[in-house]
Protein backbone atom coordinates (compact mmCIF):
# COMPACT_ATOMS: atom_id res chain seq x y z
CA UNK A 1 0.00 0.00 0.00
CA UNK A 2 2.55 2.57 1.34
CA UNK A 3 4.95 1.87 -1.16
CA UNK A 4 8.03 3.92 -1.36
CA UNK A 5 7.11 5.02 -4.63
CA UNK A 6 3.91 6.91 -3.20
CA UNK A 7 5.44 7.76 -0.29
CA UNK A 8 8.09 9.70 -2.25
CA UNK A 9 5.12 11.32 -4.65
CA UNK A 10 3.69 12.61 -1.39
CA UNK A 11 6.97 13.75 0.10
CA UNK A 12 7.66 16.51 -3.05
CA UNK A 13 3.57 17.23 -3.53
CA UNK A 14 3.48 18.51 0.13
CA UNK A 15 6.72 20.27 0.12
CA UNK A 16 5.56 21.80 -3.12
CA UNK A 17 2.10 22.50 -1.52
CA UNK A 18 3.53 23.83 1.45
CA UNK A 19 5.42 27.18 0.02
CA UNK A 20 2.14 27.76 -1.67
CA UNK A 21 0.55 27.62 1.13
CA UNK A 22 2.88 29.92 2.81
CA UNK A 23 3.09 32.42 0.19
CA UNK A 24 -0.77 32.77 0.24
CA UNK A 25 -1.22 33.02 4.00
CA UNK A 26 1.55 35.78 4.09
CA UNK A 27 -0.92 37.68 1.34
CA UNK A 28 -3.75 37.22 3.13
CA UNK A 29 -2.12 37.95 6.55
CA UNK A 30 -1.07 41.38 5.25
CA UNK A 31 -4.27 42.18 3.43
CA UNK A 32 -5.86 41.45 6.71
CA UNK A 33 -4.20 43.49 9.11
CA UNK A 34 -3.77 46.32 6.57
CA UNK A 35 -7.67 46.46 5.81
CA UNK A 36 -8.31 49.31 7.95
CA UNK A 37 -5.83 51.52 6.47
CA UNK A 38 -7.17 50.22 2.73
CA UNK A 39 -10.62 51.30 3.85
CA UNK A 40 -9.79 54.63 5.21
CA UNK A 41 -6.59 55.95 2.44
CA UNK A 42 -7.56 53.60 -0.56
CA UNK A 43 -5.17 54.36 -3.59
CA UNK A 44 -4.70 57.94 -2.36
CA UNK A 45 -2.09 56.46 0.38
CA UNK A 46 0.05 55.49 -2.58
CA UNK A 47 0.40 58.98 -3.84
CA UNK A 48 -0.13 60.95 -0.54
CA UNK A 49 2.92 62.17 0.90
CA UNK A 50 2.43 62.92 4.61
CA UNK A 51 2.78 60.69 7.18
CA UNK A 52 1.33 60.92 10.65
CA UNK A 53 0.25 64.71 10.15
CA UNK A 54 -2.71 65.97 12.32
CA UNK A 55 -5.06 67.35 10.15
CA UNK A 56 -8.00 69.22 11.73
CA UNK A 57 -11.09 70.01 10.20
CA UNK A 58 -14.08 72.08 11.39
CA UNK A 59 -17.38 70.30 11.26
CA UNK A 60 -20.55 72.62 12.24
CA UNK A 61 -22.24 72.05 15.43
CA UNK A 62 -26.14 70.62 15.39
CA UNK A 63 -27.91 73.43 17.98
CA UNK A 64 -27.85 70.16 20.43
CA UNK A 65 -24.47 70.36 20.62
CA UNK A 66 -24.18 73.51 20.75
CA UNK A 67 -26.46 73.44 24.01
CA UNK A 68 -24.70 70.67 25.47
CA UNK A 69 -21.66 72.20 25.32
CA UNK A 70 -22.42 75.40 26.00
CA UNK A 71 -23.78 73.24 30.13
CA UNK A 72 -21.46 71.23 30.18
CA UNK A 73 -17.74 73.10 29.42
CA UNK A 74 -15.77 72.32 32.55
CA UNK A 75 -16.27 68.60 31.37
CA UNK A 76 -15.34 69.31 28.12
CA UNK A 77 -12.22 71.21 28.56
CA UNK A 78 -10.37 67.79 30.96
CA UNK A 79 -11.71 65.57 27.96
CA UNK A 80 -9.43 67.84 25.69
CA UNK A 81 -6.61 67.48 28.25
CA UNK A 82 -7.04 63.85 27.50
CA UNK A 83 -6.78 63.91 23.76
CA UNK A 84 -3.37 65.54 24.05
CA UNK A 85 -2.35 62.63 25.59
CA UNK A 86 -4.02 60.62 22.98
CA UNK A 87 -2.53 62.72 20.49
CA UNK A 88 -0.33 59.58 19.36
CA UNK A 89 -3.33 57.34 18.43
CA UNK A 90 -5.34 58.36 16.12
CA UNK A 91 -8.73 59.60 17.12
CA UNK A 92 -10.81 56.98 14.48
CA UNK A 93 -13.97 58.72 15.41
CA UNK A 94 -12.82 61.92 15.15
CA UNK A 95 -15.86 63.14 17.75
CA UNK A 96 -13.45 64.98 20.15
CA UNK A 97 -14.33 68.56 20.42
CA UNK A 98 -11.67 71.55 21.57
CA UNK A 99 -12.81 74.96 22.93
CA UNK A 100 -12.60 77.11 19.87
CA UNK A 101 -13.49 80.94 19.22
CA UNK A 102 -15.59 79.92 16.84
CA UNK A 103 -17.52 77.86 19.38
CA UNK A 104 -20.42 76.85 16.45
CA UNK A 105 -17.96 74.60 15.32
CA UNK A 106 -16.35 71.09 16.42
CA UNK A 107 -12.31 71.04 15.38
CA UNK A 108 -11.95 67.28 14.39
CA UNK A 109 -8.33 66.07 14.55
CA UNK A 110 -6.85 63.02 13.15
CA UNK A 111 -3.81 61.73 12.09
CA UNK A 112 -3.22 61.13 8.18
CA UNK A 113 -0.75 58.29 6.43
CA UNK A 114 -0.22 58.26 3.27
CA UNK A 115 2.78 56.44 1.41
CA UNK A 116 4.38 57.92 -1.00
CA UNK A 117 7.21 58.50 0.51
CA UNK A 118 8.98 55.98 1.23
CA UNK A 119 7.40 53.65 -1.97
CA UNK A 120 9.52 56.47 -3.94
CA UNK A 121 12.18 55.93 -1.83
CA UNK A 122 12.40 52.02 -2.21
CA UNK A 123 11.64 52.30 -6.03
CA UNK A 124 14.47 55.17 -5.82
CA UNK A 125 17.33 53.48 -4.11
CA UNK A 126 16.75 50.19 -5.94
CA UNK A 127 16.84 51.95 -9.39
CA UNK A 128 20.68 53.43 -8.12
CA UNK A 129 21.26 49.77 -6.95
CA UNK A 130 20.42 48.75 -10.51
CA UNK A 131 22.04 51.28 -12.83
CA UNK A 132 24.90 51.17 -10.27
CA UNK A 133 25.71 47.26 -10.04
CA UNK A 134 24.49 45.64 -13.73
CA UNK A 135 27.17 47.00 -15.74
CA UNK A 136 29.60 46.43 -13.50
CA UNK A 137 28.07 43.17 -12.84
CA UNK A 138 28.34 42.34 -16.61
CA UNK A 139 31.97 43.49 -16.72
CA UNK A 140 32.61 41.17 -13.77
CA UNK A 141 31.17 38.25 -15.86
CA UNK A 142 32.24 38.55 -18.95
CA UNK A 143 35.90 38.72 -17.72
CA UNK A 144 35.77 35.40 -15.53
CA UNK A 145 33.70 33.74 -18.22
CA UNK A 146 35.38 34.63 -21.30
CA UNK A 147 38.59 37.04 -20.47
CA UNK A 148 40.37 35.79 -17.32
CA UNK A 149 43.40 33.70 -17.70
CA UNK A 150 42.89 30.09 -15.72
CA UNK A 151 44.71 30.53 -12.67
CA UNK A 152 42.49 33.66 -11.63
CA UNK A 153 38.87 32.28 -12.35
CA UNK A 154 39.12 30.48 -9.12
CA UNK A 155 40.29 32.98 -6.47
CA UNK A 156 38.34 36.11 -7.64
CA UNK A 157 35.22 33.72 -8.33
CA UNK A 158 35.21 32.74 -4.79
CA UNK A 159 36.38 35.75 -3.65
CA UNK A 160 32.82 37.01 -5.14
CA UNK A 161 30.64 34.23 -3.49
CA UNK A 162 32.63 35.19 -0.22
CA UNK A 163 31.35 39.17 -0.98
CA UNK A 164 27.77 37.77 -1.42
CA UNK A 165 27.71 36.10 2.17
CA UNK A 166 28.70 39.34 3.88
CA UNK A 167 25.67 39.77 6.20
CA UNK A 168 24.17 43.28 4.82
CA UNK A 169 24.66 45.25 8.35
CA UNK A 170 28.10 44.69 7.74
CA UNK A 171 27.60 46.70 4.69
CA UNK A 172 25.70 49.62 6.35
CA UNK A 173 28.51 49.86 8.71
CA UNK A 174 31.00 50.41 6.07
CA UNK A 175 28.48 52.38 3.71
CA UNK A 176 27.89 54.42 6.87
CA UNK A 177 31.48 55.30 8.12
CA UNK A 178 33.53 54.91 5.34
CA UNK A 179 31.20 55.35 1.69
CA UNK A 180 29.27 58.13 2.94
CA UNK A 181 32.09 60.54 3.05
CA UNK A 182 33.20 59.24 0.08
CA UNK A 183 30.18 59.68 -1.89
CA UNK A 184 29.43 63.75 -0.30
CA UNK A 185 33.03 64.22 -1.43
CA UNK A 186 32.04 63.51 -4.97
CA UNK A 187 28.55 64.61 -5.16
CA UNK A 188 27.78 67.10 -2.62
CA UNK A 189 25.01 67.25 -0.30
CA UNK A 190 24.53 65.13 2.69
CA UNK A 191 26.52 61.62 4.07
CA UNK A 192 23.19 60.07 4.19
CA UNK A 193 21.04 60.17 1.11
CA UNK A 194 19.50 58.46 -1.14
CA UNK A 195 22.44 58.38 -3.47
CA UNK A 196 24.75 56.69 -0.63
CA UNK A 197 21.87 54.20 0.03
CA UNK A 198 21.24 53.08 -3.35
CA UNK A 199 25.19 52.83 -3.78
CA UNK A 200 25.88 50.86 -1.24
CA UNK A 201 22.84 48.48 -2.29
CA UNK A 202 24.44 48.51 -5.63
CA UNK A 203 27.57 47.26 -4.13
CA UNK A 204 25.48 44.92 -2.16
CA UNK A 205 24.21 43.30 -5.13
CA UNK A 206 26.59 43.01 -7.08
CA UNK A 207 28.31 40.13 -6.01
CA UNK A 208 25.38 37.88 -6.31
CA UNK A 209 24.12 39.23 -9.62
CA UNK A 210 27.46 38.67 -10.72
CA UNK A 211 27.94 35.17 -10.05
CA UNK A 212 24.95 33.89 -11.18
CA UNK A 213 25.60 36.05 -14.55
CA UNK A 214 28.79 34.55 -14.99
CA UNK A 215 27.45 30.70 -14.17
CA UNK A 216 24.82 31.11 -16.39
CA UNK A 217 27.14 32.15 -19.50
CA UNK A 218 29.37 29.45 -18.93
CA UNK A 219 26.36 27.18 -19.79
CA UNK A 220 26.84 28.47 -23.27
CA UNK A 221 28.25 25.74 -25.13
CA UNK A 222 31.84 25.71 -26.47
CA UNK A 223 30.84 24.51 -29.81
CA UNK A 224 28.69 27.35 -30.11
CA UNK A 225 31.27 30.08 -29.34
CA UNK A 226 33.86 28.11 -31.52
CA UNK A 227 31.42 28.39 -34.01
CA UNK A 228 31.18 31.79 -34.38
CA UNK A 229 35.03 32.24 -34.23
CA UNK A 230 35.00 30.09 -36.76
CA UNK A 231 33.13 32.74 -38.68
CA UNK A 232 36.02 35.31 -38.03
CA UNK A 233 34.20 36.59 -35.03
CA UNK A 234 36.18 38.57 -32.23
CA UNK A 235 36.03 37.97 -28.81
CA UNK A 236 33.58 40.75 -28.08
CA UNK A 237 31.55 39.63 -31.15
CA UNK A 238 31.15 36.74 -29.36
CA UNK A 239 29.98 37.68 -26.18
CA UNK A 240 27.83 40.40 -27.60
CA UNK A 241 26.30 37.96 -30.64
CA UNK A 242 26.28 34.83 -28.98
CA UNK A 243 26.89 34.20 -25.09
CA UNK A 244 24.44 37.15 -24.17
CA UNK A 245 21.45 36.18 -26.16
CA UNK A 246 22.35 32.38 -25.22
CA UNK A 247 22.37 33.35 -21.41
CA UNK A 248 19.83 35.69 -21.64
CA UNK A 249 17.06 34.36 -19.21
CA UNK A 250 19.85 33.54 -16.85
CA UNK A 251 20.74 37.10 -16.90
CA UNK A 252 17.49 38.39 -17.08
CA UNK A 253 17.31 35.85 -13.80
CA UNK A 254 19.93 37.01 -11.99
CA UNK A 255 19.00 40.98 -12.29
CA UNK A 256 15.48 39.94 -11.39
CA UNK A 257 16.80 38.30 -7.85
CA UNK A 258 18.78 41.33 -7.49
CA UNK A 259 16.23 43.82 -7.49
CA UNK A 260 13.86 41.96 -4.89
CA UNK A 261 16.90 42.09 -2.50
CA UNK A 262 17.41 45.42 -3.36
CA UNK A 263 13.70 46.12 -2.77
CA UNK A 264 13.88 44.09 0.35
CA UNK A 265 16.93 45.29 2.09
CA UNK A 266 16.64 46.68 5.21
CA UNK A 267 19.59 46.88 7.64
CA UNK A 268 22.18 48.67 5.30
CA UNK A 269 19.38 50.73 3.96
CA UNK A 270 18.33 52.39 7.36
CA UNK A 271 21.85 53.19 7.86
CA UNK A 272 21.95 55.38 5.27
CA UNK A 273 18.94 56.60 3.97
CA UNK A 274 18.24 59.14 6.85
CA UNK A 275 14.74 57.81 7.56
CA UNK A 276 13.16 61.28 7.22
CA UNK A 277 9.47 61.36 5.31
CA UNK A 278 10.38 63.81 2.62
CA UNK A 279 10.62 63.45 -1.00
CA UNK A 280 13.75 63.98 -2.15
CA UNK A 281 14.29 66.67 -4.56
CA UNK A 282 18.16 65.62 -5.65
CA UNK A 283 19.71 62.19 -5.31
CA UNK A 284 21.77 63.20 -2.31
CA UNK A 285 19.10 64.17 -0.50
CA UNK A 286 17.91 62.27 2.30
CA UNK A 287 14.45 60.09 2.67
CA UNK A 288 13.01 57.01 3.30
CA UNK A 289 12.18 53.38 2.14
CA UNK A 290 9.49 51.28 3.03
CA UNK A 291 11.58 48.52 4.60
CA UNK A 292 13.39 51.17 7.38
CA UNK A 293 9.83 52.53 7.65
CA UNK A 294 8.71 49.32 8.95
CA UNK A 295 11.88 48.50 10.98
CA UNK A 296 11.70 51.67 12.45
CA UNK A 297 7.72 52.27 13.74
CA UNK A 298 6.36 48.88 14.48
CA UNK A 299 7.66 48.99 17.67
CA UNK A 300 5.44 51.77 18.96
CA UNK A 301 2.80 51.61 16.54
CA UNK A 302 -1.02 50.82 17.06
CA UNK A 303 -4.12 51.59 15.70
CA UNK A 304 -4.15 53.59 12.40
CA UNK A 305 -0.50 53.52 12.46
CA UNK A 306 -0.01 50.00 12.73
CA UNK A 307 -2.66 49.55 9.57
CA UNK A 308 -0.57 51.97 7.46
CA UNK A 309 2.19 49.87 8.26
CA UNK A 310 0.72 46.90 6.87
CA UNK A 311 -0.24 48.67 4.58
CA UNK A 312 2.98 49.12 3.44
CA UNK A 313 4.09 46.29 3.51
CA UNK A 314 1.27 44.84 1.69
CA UNK A 315 2.18 46.77 -1.20
CA UNK A 316 5.83 46.12 -1.07
CA UNK A 317 4.82 42.67 -1.40
CA UNK A 318 2.83 43.05 -4.11
CA UNK A 319 5.10 45.18 -5.87
CA UNK A 320 7.92 42.38 -5.53
CA UNK A 321 5.82 40.08 -6.58
CA UNK A 322 4.89 41.87 -9.47
CA UNK A 323 7.63 43.03 -10.99
CA UNK A 324 9.41 39.44 -10.33
CA UNK A 325 6.26 37.56 -12.05
CA UNK A 326 5.88 39.90 -15.02
CA UNK A 327 9.85 39.68 -15.73
CA UNK A 328 9.81 35.95 -15.23
CA UNK A 329 6.86 35.99 -17.41
CA UNK A 330 8.18 37.97 -20.25
CA UNK A 331 11.38 36.09 -20.21
CA UNK A 332 10.01 32.70 -19.82
CA UNK A 333 7.56 33.08 -22.74
CA UNK A 334 10.56 34.63 -25.29
CA UNK A 335 12.32 31.81 -24.68
CA UNK A 336 9.84 29.14 -25.97
CA UNK B 1 54.35 22.75 -54.95
CA UNK B 2 51.60 21.69 -57.68
CA UNK B 3 49.23 24.28 -58.56
CA UNK B 4 46.04 21.85 -58.10
CA UNK B 5 46.97 22.06 -53.91
CA UNK B 6 44.94 24.37 -52.02
CA UNK B 7 46.48 23.19 -48.43
CA UNK B 8 49.92 21.19 -47.82
CA UNK B 9 50.62 20.14 -44.73
CA UNK B 10 54.12 19.59 -44.17
CA UNK B 11 55.90 17.44 -40.86
CA UNK B 12 53.35 18.66 -38.51
CA UNK B 13 53.10 17.85 -34.84
CA UNK B 14 50.77 19.10 -32.23
CA UNK B 15 50.89 18.93 -28.73
CA UNK B 16 47.57 19.70 -26.53
CA UNK B 17 48.57 22.06 -23.25
CA UNK B 18 49.47 20.13 -20.25
CA UNK B 19 49.28 17.04 -22.37
CA UNK B 20 52.50 14.83 -22.21
CA UNK B 21 52.59 13.89 -25.25
CA UNK B 22 51.67 15.27 -28.95
CA UNK B 23 48.56 14.15 -30.58
CA UNK B 24 49.98 14.20 -33.93
CA UNK B 25 53.13 13.42 -35.02
CA UNK B 26 54.75 14.38 -38.53
CA UNK B 27 51.72 15.12 -40.54
CA UNK B 28 52.10 15.11 -44.21
CA UNK B 29 48.72 15.71 -46.01
CA UNK B 30 48.16 17.35 -49.28
CA UNK B 31 44.64 19.01 -49.71
CA UNK B 32 43.51 19.12 -53.19
CA UNK B 33 41.46 22.09 -54.30
CA UNK B 34 37.91 21.65 -55.01
CA UNK B 35 38.48 17.99 -54.33
CA UNK B 36 36.43 16.53 -51.16
CA UNK B 37 38.98 14.81 -48.83
CA UNK B 38 37.79 12.43 -46.39
CA UNK B 39 40.37 11.47 -43.04
CA UNK B 40 38.96 8.37 -41.23
CA UNK B 41 40.05 6.40 -38.10
CA UNK B 42 39.19 4.95 -34.66
CA UNK B 43 38.11 6.94 -31.61
CA UNK B 44 41.17 9.15 -30.38
CA UNK B 45 43.70 9.14 -33.17
CA UNK B 46 43.92 12.39 -33.98
CA UNK B 47 41.58 12.99 -37.34
CA UNK B 48 39.29 15.94 -35.18
CA UNK B 49 42.54 17.81 -33.59
CA UNK B 50 44.07 17.98 -36.96
CA UNK B 51 40.94 19.37 -38.51
CA UNK B 52 41.05 22.18 -35.72
CA UNK B 53 44.28 23.01 -36.16
CA UNK B 54 43.48 23.85 -40.05
CA UNK B 55 42.15 26.78 -39.33
CA UNK B 56 43.76 27.60 -35.57
CA UNK B 57 40.37 26.88 -33.65
CA UNK B 58 42.70 25.14 -31.28
CA UNK B 59 44.18 28.79 -30.28
CA UNK B 60 41.16 29.64 -28.63
CA UNK B 61 42.60 27.68 -25.52
CA UNK B 62 45.94 28.93 -24.98
CA UNK B 63 49.11 26.69 -24.53
CA UNK B 64 48.41 24.71 -27.48
CA UNK B 65 52.48 23.75 -29.20
CA UNK B 66 52.19 23.74 -33.03
CA UNK B 67 55.54 22.15 -34.94
CA UNK B 68 55.86 21.53 -38.79
CA UNK B 69 53.69 24.03 -41.38
CA UNK B 70 50.19 24.29 -42.70
CA UNK B 71 51.10 25.96 -45.96
CA UNK B 72 47.50 27.60 -47.27
CA UNK B 73 47.32 28.88 -51.04
CA UNK B 74 47.08 32.33 -51.53
CA UNK B 75 44.31 32.63 -54.23
CA UNK B 76 45.58 36.52 -55.20
CA UNK B 77 49.40 36.04 -55.21
CA UNK B 78 49.33 32.41 -55.95
CA UNK B 79 51.54 31.76 -53.16
CA UNK B 80 51.64 29.86 -50.26
CA UNK B 81 51.71 31.03 -47.03
CA UNK B 82 52.11 29.16 -43.48
CA UNK B 83 49.32 29.64 -41.37
CA UNK B 84 50.64 28.57 -38.78
CA UNK B 85 52.59 32.00 -38.40
CA UNK B 86 49.64 33.67 -37.87
CA UNK B 87 49.63 35.52 -34.41
CA UNK B 88 47.74 38.84 -34.74
CA UNK B 89 43.69 38.62 -34.05
CA UNK B 90 42.84 40.33 -37.47
CA UNK B 91 44.73 37.65 -39.12
CA UNK B 92 43.07 34.69 -37.39
CA UNK B 93 40.24 36.50 -38.36
CA UNK B 94 40.95 36.54 -41.84
CA UNK B 95 42.05 32.96 -42.14
CA UNK B 96 38.99 31.62 -40.50
CA UNK B 97 36.90 33.57 -42.76
CA UNK B 98 38.70 31.82 -45.85
CA UNK B 99 38.70 28.03 -44.05
CA UNK B 100 35.17 27.88 -42.68
CA UNK B 101 34.04 25.02 -40.59
CA UNK B 102 30.77 23.47 -39.55
CA UNK B 103 30.71 21.42 -36.60
CA UNK B 104 29.26 17.61 -35.10
CA UNK B 105 26.02 19.19 -33.35
CA UNK B 106 24.54 22.09 -35.65
CA UNK B 107 25.40 25.29 -33.60
CA UNK B 108 22.44 27.79 -34.94
CA UNK B 109 23.55 31.14 -33.02
CA UNK B 110 19.94 32.16 -30.73
CA UNK B 111 18.77 34.48 -33.29
CA UNK B 112 16.92 34.15 -36.57
CA UNK B 113 17.49 32.58 -39.51
CA UNK B 114 18.25 35.37 -41.90
CA UNK B 115 20.63 36.94 -39.42
CA UNK B 116 22.44 33.20 -38.77
CA UNK B 117 23.47 33.26 -41.97
CA UNK B 118 23.79 37.11 -42.55
CA UNK B 119 26.11 37.25 -39.17
CA UNK B 120 29.37 36.36 -40.84
CA UNK B 121 28.79 38.59 -43.32
CA UNK B 122 28.03 41.13 -41.04
CA UNK B 123 30.84 40.20 -39.20
CA UNK B 124 32.89 40.64 -42.56
CA UNK B 125 31.99 44.09 -42.81
CA UNK B 126 29.37 44.21 -45.62
CA UNK B 127 26.53 46.58 -44.38
CA UNK B 128 24.67 47.21 -47.91
CA UNK B 129 21.41 45.48 -47.23
CA UNK B 130 20.52 44.58 -50.63
CA UNK B 131 24.29 43.29 -50.79
CA UNK B 132 23.52 41.34 -47.34
CA UNK B 133 20.04 40.08 -48.56
CA UNK B 134 21.37 38.90 -51.75
CA UNK B 135 24.29 37.10 -50.14
CA UNK B 136 22.25 35.17 -47.91
CA UNK B 137 19.56 34.09 -50.43
CA UNK B 138 22.33 32.59 -52.52
CA UNK B 139 24.05 30.83 -49.84
CA UNK B 140 20.67 29.61 -48.64
CA UNK B 141 19.79 28.44 -51.92
CA UNK B 142 23.17 26.75 -52.64
CA UNK B 143 23.02 24.96 -49.10
CA UNK B 144 19.41 23.19 -50.40
CA UNK B 145 17.73 24.80 -47.18
CA UNK B 146 15.82 27.72 -49.45
CA UNK B 147 12.74 26.23 -49.78
CA UNK B 148 12.06 25.53 -46.61
CA UNK B 149 12.89 28.37 -44.86
CA UNK B 150 12.35 31.29 -47.46
CA UNK B 151 8.98 31.96 -45.45
CA UNK B 152 10.16 31.79 -42.03
CA UNK B 153 13.31 33.99 -42.51
CA UNK B 154 12.52 35.73 -39.51
CA UNK B 155 11.83 33.31 -37.42
CA UNK B 156 14.31 31.58 -34.42
CA UNK B 157 16.52 29.23 -35.93
CA UNK B 158 16.32 26.97 -32.96
CA UNK B 159 12.67 26.23 -34.47
CA UNK B 160 14.16 24.11 -37.08
CA UNK B 161 14.88 20.14 -37.41
CA UNK B 162 18.30 19.47 -36.27
CA UNK B 163 19.03 18.22 -40.40
CA UNK B 164 17.62 22.03 -41.68
CA UNK B 165 20.35 23.25 -38.58
CA UNK B 166 23.25 21.96 -40.04
CA UNK B 167 22.25 22.96 -43.28
CA UNK B 168 21.81 26.39 -42.00
CA UNK B 169 25.05 26.34 -40.40
CA UNK B 170 26.75 25.44 -43.53
CA UNK B 171 24.76 28.16 -45.09
CA UNK B 172 26.33 30.07 -43.05
CA UNK B 173 29.53 29.44 -43.77
CA UNK B 174 28.89 29.09 -47.45
CA UNK B 175 28.12 32.96 -47.56
CA UNK B 176 31.27 34.18 -46.55
CA UNK B 177 32.50 32.37 -49.79
CA UNK B 178 35.70 29.68 -47.76
CA UNK B 179 38.27 28.49 -49.92
CA UNK B 180 38.29 25.66 -47.97
CA UNK B 181 35.18 23.78 -45.79
CA UNK B 182 36.71 21.86 -42.50
CA UNK B 183 33.35 19.38 -41.88
CA UNK B 184 33.45 17.93 -38.27
CA UNK B 185 31.49 14.64 -37.94
CA UNK B 186 28.66 16.63 -40.00
CA UNK B 187 26.33 14.11 -39.98
CA UNK B 188 26.78 11.96 -36.83
CA UNK B 189 24.11 13.78 -35.26
CA UNK B 190 21.48 13.60 -37.96
CA UNK B 191 18.75 11.01 -38.95
CA UNK B 192 19.70 9.01 -42.01
CA UNK B 193 17.53 11.30 -44.30
CA UNK B 194 19.04 14.66 -43.10
CA UNK B 195 22.47 12.94 -43.55
CA UNK B 196 21.78 12.03 -47.47
CA UNK B 197 20.92 15.54 -47.97
CA UNK B 198 23.68 16.71 -46.36
CA UNK B 199 25.58 14.38 -48.77
CA UNK B 200 24.40 15.74 -51.40
CA UNK B 201 25.27 19.16 -50.68
CA UNK B 202 28.93 18.09 -49.88
CA UNK B 203 28.94 16.75 -53.63
CA UNK B 204 27.20 19.96 -55.09
CA UNK B 205 29.66 22.38 -52.64
CA UNK B 206 32.99 21.16 -53.65
CA UNK B 207 32.28 22.75 -57.44
CA UNK B 208 33.77 25.78 -55.48
CA UNK B 209 35.15 25.20 -52.53
CA UNK B 210 37.65 22.43 -51.23
CA UNK B 211 36.19 19.87 -48.36
CA UNK B 212 37.77 18.10 -45.39
CA UNK B 213 35.59 16.17 -43.78
CA UNK B 214 36.24 14.24 -40.80
CA UNK B 215 33.80 11.15 -40.08
CA UNK B 216 32.95 7.79 -38.63
CA UNK B 217 31.61 6.76 -41.02
CA UNK B 218 33.27 4.53 -43.68
CA UNK B 219 30.25 3.97 -46.24
CA UNK B 220 29.98 7.92 -46.49
CA UNK B 221 34.41 8.05 -46.91
CA UNK B 222 33.77 6.19 -49.63
CA UNK B 223 30.52 7.79 -51.21
CA UNK B 224 31.84 11.53 -50.98
CA UNK B 225 35.54 11.99 -50.59
CA UNK B 226 37.58 12.17 -53.92
CA UNK B 227 41.26 11.32 -51.45
CA UNK B 228 40.94 9.53 -47.94
CA UNK B 229 43.23 9.80 -45.15
CA UNK B 230 43.65 6.95 -42.49
CA UNK B 231 44.91 8.08 -39.17
CA UNK B 232 45.81 6.04 -36.03
CA UNK B 233 47.00 7.07 -32.94
CA UNK B 234 47.87 10.93 -33.88
CA UNK B 235 50.09 9.55 -37.06
CA UNK B 236 49.15 9.77 -40.53
CA UNK B 237 49.37 5.75 -41.79
CA UNK B 238 47.78 6.10 -45.72
CA UNK B 239 47.12 8.57 -48.09
CA UNK B 240 45.75 7.74 -51.13
CA UNK B 241 42.43 8.46 -53.73
CA UNK B 242 39.76 7.01 -51.92
CA UNK B 243 39.11 3.92 -54.01
CA UNK B 244 42.95 3.00 -53.92
CA UNK B 245 42.36 2.92 -49.56
CA UNK B 246 39.12 1.39 -49.93
CA UNK B 247 39.68 -1.30 -52.89
CA UNK B 248 44.06 -1.86 -52.61
CA UNK B 249 45.35 -0.46 -49.53
CA UNK B 250 48.89 -0.41 -49.03
CA UNK B 251 49.55 -1.14 -45.55
CA UNK B 252 47.57 -3.72 -43.12
CA UNK B 253 46.02 -1.04 -40.81
CA UNK B 254 44.11 0.55 -43.23
CA UNK B 255 42.82 -2.52 -44.59
CA UNK B 256 41.83 -4.18 -41.25
CA UNK B 257 40.08 -0.94 -40.18
CA UNK B 258 37.90 -0.29 -43.67
CA UNK B 259 37.23 -4.25 -43.81
CA UNK B 260 35.45 -3.46 -40.12
CA UNK B 261 38.07 -5.81 -38.49
CA UNK B 262 38.69 -2.90 -35.37
CA UNK B 263 37.87 0.41 -34.92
Amino acid sequence: MFSKEYLFKKVAFSSATLILIILVSIFVMLFISAKPAIEKYGFNFLTDSSWNKTVETKVPLTPQEIKAKKSSKQKINTEEDDSLFADDTPVLGGDEASDNEDSNFNIITKNIFGGFVPIIGTILSALIAMAFSIPIAMGIAVFLSEIAPDFLIKPVGTAIELLAAIPSIIYGMWGLFYFAPLVQKVFGGSQISLLTAGLVLGVMILPFMAAITRDSMNTTPDVLKESAYALGATKYEVVKDVIFPYAKVGIIGSIILSLGRALGETMAVAFLIGSVFKIPHNLTDPTISIPVVLANNFGEASGDMMSSLFFLAFVLFVFSFFTIGIAKFYFLRGRR
Amino acid sequence: MAKELIMDIKDFSFKYAGAPKPSLVDINLPIYRNKVTAMIGPSGCGKSTLLRALNRIHDLYPGNEYKGEINLLNLETDNFENLLEIKKENEFIALRQRVGMIFQKPTPFPMSIFDNVAYGLKLAGIKDKNIVQEKVENALKGSAIWDEVKDRLKESAMGLSGGQQQRLCIARAVALKPEILLLDEPTSALDPISTGAIEELVSELKKDISIVIVTHNMQQASRLSDYTAFMYIGKLIEYNKTDKIFLNPQEKLTEDYVTGRFG
